[in-house]
């Protein structure tokens, strides 16, 4: 079943110059073997499609139970160059955030997740 | 050696809480209160100050709190750490100590003046020479922007801090120097840490990577179980009690608001972070993903097991330059068809826009209540939003177009679509736009120098 990040994981973001970096953290230390596996740089690139126009790179966290994005070219230029509302895409955080899994059962269960479609 | 020492974040930007860094003070025991006053092109608006009046140029809110808090700092024996001296670091330390003699503290008081990261009228020098100052995101050369340069300074670490410690000073004033740095500084100084010993060194660099943005560790901006933190209202800011071993517990006063566990300690590690493996500083590198963490009683959370590595042979260098002009005009369109409405004026505006020939770099639309944040993400939005703020924003090289721009919001008014309001701001302010070129320097470039003025 499908299951949103939101249910997973908190996250915090910031800038770094044209580039937004979100860290995306297990809530639970049980949860992040999952993120690990289903959350790619490729997905997250994928999910941010209109908004992060260069590369997103992964980097792992296994201690903090964290995965951290850099989101290349995503916020109009960055800094003070930026026209956008969220220039330091603070609220990118929670924009991964609604990005959906796909899980099985078995393993949903396991975790105690319910389905994206039933928040 | 004492066993341990409080190292207090006083606020986490210019123009944060003013009255964070005296609760601090005030509030309970601690031994060293940091500031932070630098954003990335903070030091282009303290050149300009300067080039009006010499004895302007740094952080002119420092000296009120100094007057405020100097006769607590001293009588409890705070040290305070503040890059507040921007582009002129003895004039911010001369106006200290004429406060601090009005105090009644003459003979009393050390500043320690930290100068040497200016490098603005080296720039053609260092070029000739071969340091090409080229833009570490896009490696453009410095030759492109070098008539609009507004300042340059280079990011002096700890240890400039270090030695103004050394030699006695109560209050020591920078100019730019990294944020860790204001944490790792006294660290090295109570603790006696040889500039080689890595592991120390990047335990120091975290504890003030967690603590230079204030609330944001202990509660503020904390995405986990928020609506459960305690009185936000009443926010407790961060100190790290500090370890000879490099072992820190992060914590805050006795009742104050706002929460630290080992969530919210996550949240703000992860703020701003690039490659977790090299987080990279004048002092050393150091590696998130060594970093452990554990609950240590009620807000405590002790922070263990880092590993270094040695520093580079470089420093960051800020460099600010003009970059043209842009200005933001916004109105609010309410229920019924909000969204519409809004999305209908703005179609307007571009058309006059057009209409009247004005060229611009970037010009930028969002709606706020509907998209502005996540943007394609927030999906389609509802039909019976109460309102929805159009905003608008221009961006580009010739003022006099962003300036007619700016005269083109208000009439929409009465021309536009019905049901608007939120224009009682008036005419949008043209804002210069100062950009940030960051670089690299030799570390063989940049001599730092200390002073001490005795008060």
């Amino acid at each position: 079943m499908k299951v949103r990040l939101l249910q997973l994981a908190h996250a915090r973001s910031g800038d770094k110059g044209d580039t937004a970096n979100v860290g995306l953290i297990a809530l639970r230390d049980e949860f992040y073997p999952l993120l690990l596996r289903e959350v790619t740089a490729e997905r997250v690139k994928k999910h941010f499609t209109g908004i992060c126009q260069g590369e997103v790179e992964r980097f792992e966290l296994p201690n903090l139970g964290a995965l951290n994005f850099l989101l290349h070219e995503s916020l109009g230029g960055g800094g003070t160059l930026s026209l956008m509302t969220d220039a330091q895409g603070k609220t990118f955080s929670t924009a991964l955030l609604r990005m959906e899994i796909e899980v099985a059962d078995d393993e949903a269960e396991t975790l105690g997740l319910r389905g994206a479609t039933e928040n | 050696m004492k066993e341990k020492i409080r190292i207090a974040a006083g606020q986490g930007f210019w123009g944060d809480l003013p009255d964070a860094p005296v609760r601090q003070a005030e509030g309970g025991p601690i031994d060293y209160l940091m500031l932070d006053y630098l954003a990335e092109v903070t030091m282009s608006i303290m050149q300009k100050q300067k080039a009006r009046d010499p004895d302007a140029g740094y952080a002119r809110d420092f000296v009120p709190l100094m007057k405020q808090i100097l006769p607590t700092c001293v009588d409890r024996d705070i040290k305070v750490v503040a890059n507040a001296g921007g582009v002129n670091v003895a004039g911010c330390a001369a106006a200290v100590r004429e406060v601090a003699r009005e105090l009644g503290l003459e003979g009393k008081l050390k500043i320690g003046i930290v100068t040497g990261d200016d490098i603005l009228d080296r720039i053609d020098d260092l070029i000739a020479r071969g340091i090409e100052l080229r833009n570490m995101d896009t490696d453009e050369s410095l030759s492109t922007v070098r008539d609009r340069i507004q300042s340059a300074n280079a990011y002096l670490g700890a240890a400039p801090i270090v030695e103004a410690l050394n030699e006695g000073a109560q209050v020591v004033i920078t100019g730019r120097a990294t944020d860790t740095g204001l944490t790792l500084g006294p660290m090295i100084h109570e603790f006696g840490w040889a500039a080689n010993d890595w592991d120390r060194l990047a335990s120091g660099t975290i504890a003030g990577h967690i603590i230079e943005c204030g609330a944001q560790c202990s509660g503020g901006n904390c995405q986990y179980e928020w609506q459960s933190i305690p009185d936000l209202a009443n926010v407790g800011f961060p100190i790290a009690e500090a370890s000879p071993d490099g072992t820190f517990v992060i914590t805050k006063h006795e009742g104050t608001g706002g929460r630290v566990n080992v969530p919210s300690v996550k949240e703000q590690l992860l703020y701003e972070m690039g490659d977790p493996h090299a987080y990279i500083t004048p002092d050393c590198v150091a590696d998130f993903t060594t970093i452990q963490l554990a609950d240590a009683g009620a807000d405590r959370v002790r922070v263990f097991g880092i590993k270094g590595r040695p520093a580079t042979d470089s420093l960051k260098v800020s460099i600010s330059y003009s970059s043209g002009f842009k200005a933001v005009g916004t109105l609010v369109y309410a229920w019924p068809d909000a969204y519409e409405k809004a999305k209908a004026a703005d179609k307007i505006l571009r058309a006059r826009l057009d209409r009247l020939g004005l060229k611009f770099e970037h010009v930028l639309t969002e709606f706020v209540g509907a998209n502005a944040t996540h943007g394609p993400l927030a999906g389609e939005p509802s039909r019976d939003l109460a309102e929805v703020q159009l905003r608008i924003g221009v961006r580009g090289n010739d003022r006099k177009a962003i300036e007619r721009f700016t005269k083109e919001i208000a009439p929409l008014i009465l021309t536009g679509p019905p049901a608007v309001t939120g224009f009682a701001g008036g005419r949008p302010k043209v804002e210069e736009i100062v950009a940030y070129w960051p670089a690299l320097i030799p570390k063989s470039e940049i001599q730092s120098k200390v002073e001490i003025l005795e008060v």
